[in-house]
């Protein structure tokens, strides 16, 4: 019965097929340098997951950011583990995705024909740091008020556009609601978006390509 | 290799173990998650203090007399005012003698208004129709409208916010 439906699910979809490329390639040898990649698909999941489940009770307004954290933390049912796997787990993808780049770069994996795939990487390592960057503020205490003070001053820095950067990216002159809700729409919304979209491409040249195999001594 | 059906191959054993570690990383947050969602629903609601209403004196015999209060509570990280009224019935001039009902309406929650023609109060959403104590006359309601404890204290009407009624 159900080998039927499967078999029925399996000529029209290509399920089979569907599993082979992404589970069951073939790769070059078994070596856990090459698993980096996954486990920063696997940090990307649990951050939509546990981010999710976060915006059930935070909100993004100056007045009740910081409280609904601390309600979080105190008064829901195992907040503390949904937010700490949240806070630890952003801090552990930056490092995943950087070491995971630095591999690429060392085995010389970026070359013919991956270009492409290091580009799109290179896109995925940025709106990484921006996740990072805007998932900063939102617990609005004093930590995060001035950390993104001193980034926003920075990027505002940038010659002739600098003034400009840093009112599009607060809001305004200074940091206020307005700052809090655009990092926060783009923290959910713009960044993971653009984050999804560009992760399709780069399994998609990883499923196209295979894996690199590592140089040896005649490389 | 797999020389007997005893022997797990590496493959299996890769297959087998990925699953098994998926599994527990699922159910491990998948639990919390769930009760991370429902926990408000699994809040006690804690009743308010005592409210006086008014003075004994104040509060003609006989004809349904409105009140209204209003409860703050703790919800989540804020707190939230909720306004709630009823009517005062002076049964006759014995200071015990009083039914102090809820004037939310027992069919959906909205709230009844003593209508003095119609000897009744009557609810705006749907037509319902009860009697100056209470009693379903007309309309959807499946109990008669709920009721407030009270005490009397120095001449002052004082109850308790609670609503009581015949549930079920």
């Amino acid at each position: 019965m159900w080998q039927k439906l499967y078999a029925w699910l399996d000529e029209r979809l290509g399920l089979g097929e569907m599993y082979t490329a992404l589970l069951d390639r073939p790769e070059p040898r078994g070596n856990w340098w090459n698993t980096l990649g996954s486990a920063s698909l696997f940090l990307f999941i649990l951050q939509t997951v546990t981010g999710i489940f976060l915006t059930v009770y935070y909100t993004p307004s100056p007045d009740h950011a910081y409280d609904s954290i601390q309600y979080i933390m105190t008064g829901v049912a195992f907040g503390w583990l949904i937010r700490g796997i949240h806070h630890w787990g952003a801090s552990l993808m930056v490092i995943v995705v950087f070491i995971h780049m630095l591999r690429v770069f060392v085995t010389g994996s970026y070359k013919y024909p991956r270009e492409l795939t290091w580009l799109v990487g290179i896109g995925l390592l940025l709106m990484t740091i921006g996740m990072g960057f805007t998932g900063y503020l939102l617990p609005w205490h004093q930590m995060a008020f001035w950390a993104t003070t001193v980034g926003t001053q920075i990027a505002g820095s940038v010659p002739f556009l600098g003034d400009f950067i840093l009112k599009a990216l607060r809001g305004g002159p200074d940091l206020s609601a307005l700052t809090l809700q655009r990092f926060f729409a783009a923290h959910i919304w713009i960044l993971p978006i653009a984050l999804l979209g560009l992760i399709g491409a780069h399994l998609y040249l990883i499923i196209k390509h295979g894996e690199s195999h590592f140089p040896g001594k005649d490389d | 290799m797999s020389s007997g059906s005893n022997h797990l191959s590496r493959r299996d054993f890769i297959k087998f173990t990925t699953g098994a570690v998926g599994g527990i990383i699922t159910v491990g947050l998948g639990i919390p998650a769930v009760g991370y969602l429902v926990d408000p629903a699994l809040k006690e609601d804690k009743a308010g203090k005592p409210i006086a209403i008014g003075k004994l004196a104040d509060i003609p015999v006989g004809k349904p007399y409105p009140f209204s209060f209003t409860v703050t509570k703790v919800n989540g990280w804020e707190r939230t005012a909720a306004n709630y009224g009823g009517y005062v019935l002076r049964k006759s001039e014995a200071p015990e003698d009083i039914l102090i009902l809820s004037s939310r309406c027992t069919h959906l929650g909205c709230t009844v208004n003593w209508h003095e023609e119609s000897n009744a109060y009557l609810c705006p959403c749907h037509d319902a129709k009860f009697s100056a104590e209470g009693q379903v006359l007309d309309g959807p309601p499946p109990i008669p409208l709920r009721h407030f404890n009270f005490t009397i204290e120095d001449d002052t009407l004082v109850i308790t916010p609670v609503e009581i009624g015949q549930e079920g």
